[in-house]
């Protein structure tokens, strides 16, 4: 039980995140790299901040802010200075790596006895999980219900066609620099936001603890999709963040079953691979499904 | 309405690959012109309408549209003029929004895009109306993705999206060649009505030569990045096929190789 509701509390915290990717790999198209750093840089600022004594509700709003700039950094290496969109977030999330340092002043910031938001809320009396899962579900469905609206808005219309047919978009007289701009930004104000959180639940920041973000991030999205469906902007968005859970669940299923939390990043990949791969098995199944059926009608014949 | 002067393009200039696409075209187009354009594969037909739309800048020589000089405007600030629809039916949606969210886009064309509703109800029930005008059971599927459309489907909607707040121009880049002969029929008629509907001016590029004598009030026949042929309306009527055969081997000095064009 206390397995599956630290899941469920890791899984909610990390939705935004993976909100967060299916802005920049769905919606816009782009497999944008700048996650890695920029899940970093939500943490390392909010670690920063609070120690230093500012209010972790402000520290937040400015990790969000921080994680809007790397977006833009991205957007406009893409958009204005016609770097792929893969090299471009390679290149934001490796320059990262020196400014999450110069932030963080060294490799690892603990939040020892600071106040938090998640202190904060079990100061009410309750769990660090079931604290955990309050943020998370709060903060969740905030901001699945602002991304409905926005993507609904003239401007979520034009966002949204621009990573469906940039041709007919730009027809329709849209510059789709812009677009893309707002969409990279806006996915990496939500990874910087959750990694704030999860800086919070975890108690530190960590150098490192970007690595491996796009690759859960994606999982989430695939696991989300495939089990939970995709009708419209809405019901993907739930299905994400329900992704992201139930990839937490299988992560701890699977760390249960005796393997070492040193092989997370294998079994994420994994765990991607065959998200990824998913709709092929099921084609290839169906198809020989088909095939007996058919035959086992000839040999009736 | 559109003046194109010396109109030059020359694509990966300076390389092995160099291709002289346009070759000095000079074009006046008047206001209520409808144009069909023919020519052989790589007669530079699409490039023309491409050079138009601003789809790269051209190497050299002037556009302008209604006195204002377009040449190096970018795309999606000539869109505000120009309407246009392409030859793949997967080009002229965003195929994963719906029928409403296309025609909705495609409405507010003129205005900059700010957090209002992407739709209202008014928008809605005006939609309903003119998919109603198709005659393809597309009005009460307001909210189905466009990638659930047929071809010919996608194309009149296509037809509708360009069309909204009349365009000074209309391009259509051989919209109906993907389509089975009976929904390419059907979809040039709503192509002629909505032309003529909307009194737009149109440049439309076609293989089908019956098509192109048959539609519009003027002809022009490319050739290697040329015009080199302009039939007025006057001398369009008495043509049939075979006269545009021989015109075009006249005045290119070789015989039609469009296989596509010849059996039409």
């Amino acid at each position: 039980m206390s397995m599956l509701l630290n899941a469920a509390a890791q899984g909610l915290l990390w939705a935004v995140m993976a909100i967060g990717v299916y802005i920049t790999y769905r919606i816009l198209d782009i497999a944008d790299l700048t996650a890695e750093g920029c899940f970093t840089l939500g943490a390392a600022v909010t670690c920063r901040l609070v120690t230093s004594g500012l209010s972790p509700l402000v520290s937040t709003l400015i990790a969000l802010f921080a994680g809007l700039i790397a977006g833009l950094i991205t957007g406009v290496l893409h958009t204005k200075l016609k770097i792929p969109a893969l090299l471009a977030g390679i290149l934001t999330m490796t320059a990262l790596w020196s400014i999450n340092l110069r932030v963080m002043g060294k490799s690892n910031i603990p939040l020892l006895r600071q106040t938090t938001i998640l202190t904060m809320i079990e100061g009410l009396g309750i769990s660090k999980d079931i604290a955990a899962i309050i943020a998370g579900v709060a903060l969740t469905a905030i901001v699945i219900l602002f991304l409905w609206w926005f993507f609904n808005t003239e401007l979520g219309y034009v966002i949204r066609a621009t990573g469906d047919n940039k041709n007919m978009i730009r027809a329709q007289g849209v510059n789709t620099d812009k677009t893309i701009i707002i969409g990279v930004m806006l996915g990496n104000g939500l990874i910087a936001l959750s990694a704030s959180l999860v800086s919070q639940y975890n108690s530190f920041a960590d150098i490192s603890m970007g690595i491996g973000t796009i690759v859960i991030g994606l999982a989430s999205v695939i696991i989300g999709e495939v089990v939970f469906g995709h009708r419209n902007i809405l019901h993907s968005l739930i299905a994400v963040a329900l992704g992201s859970v139930l990839y937490r669940i299988i992560i701890a299923v699977v760390l249960a079953l005796g393997l070492r939390a040193d092989d997370m990043k294998l079994i994420s990949a994994i765990l991607l691979v065959l998200a990824l791969c998913f709709p092929a098995i099921r084609d290839i199944a169906a198809k020989n499904l088909k095939n007996s059926i058919s035959k086992g009608g000839s040999n009736n014949a | 309405m559109l003046k194109l002067t010396g109109v030059h393009q020359i694509f990966e200039q300076g390389t092995i690959n160099e291709k002289h696409v346009l070759n000095g075209i000079d074009l006046d187009v008047a206001e209520n012109d409808f144009i069909t354009i023919i020519g052989g594969n790589g007669a530079g037909k699409s490039t023309l309408l491409n050079a138009i739309a601003g789809n790269f800048i051209i190497t050299d020589g002037k556009i302008e549209i209604d006195g204002t000089d377009v040449t190096k405007m970018p795309e999606y600030k000539r869109a505000k003029y120009i309407g246009r629809v392409f030859q793949d039916p997967r080009m002229g949606t965003a195929t994963n929004m719906t029928i409403e969210e296309n025609l909705a886009i495609a409405y507010r064309r003129a205005k900059p895009r700010t957090l209002r509703w992407g739709i209202n109800e008014k928008e809605r029930r005006y939609f309903k109306e003119i998919l109603a005008e198709l005659d393809l059971g597309l009005e009460n599927r307001l909210k189905d993705k466009t990638r659930f459309l047929s071809g010919g489907q996608r194309q009149a909607l296509t037809l509708l999206m360009a069309s909204f707040h009349q365009p000074k121009l209309l391009l259509l880049d051989e919209h109906t060649a993907a389509l089975d002969p009976k929904t390419a029929a059907k979809v040039l008629d709503i192509t002629v009505k909505i032309v003529e509907e909307h009194k737009l001016t149109a440049m439309m590029v076609t293989h089908n030569m019956r098509d192109a004598l048959r539609i519009g009030n003027r002809l022009i026949m490319m050739n290697k990045g040329n015009c080199i042929l302009n039939i007025n309306a006057e001398q369009k009527k008495g043509l049939d096929v075979p006269d545009l055969l021989n015109m075009f081997e006249k005045a290119s000095g070789e015989k039609m190789e469009n296989d596509r064009m010849l059996l039409d």
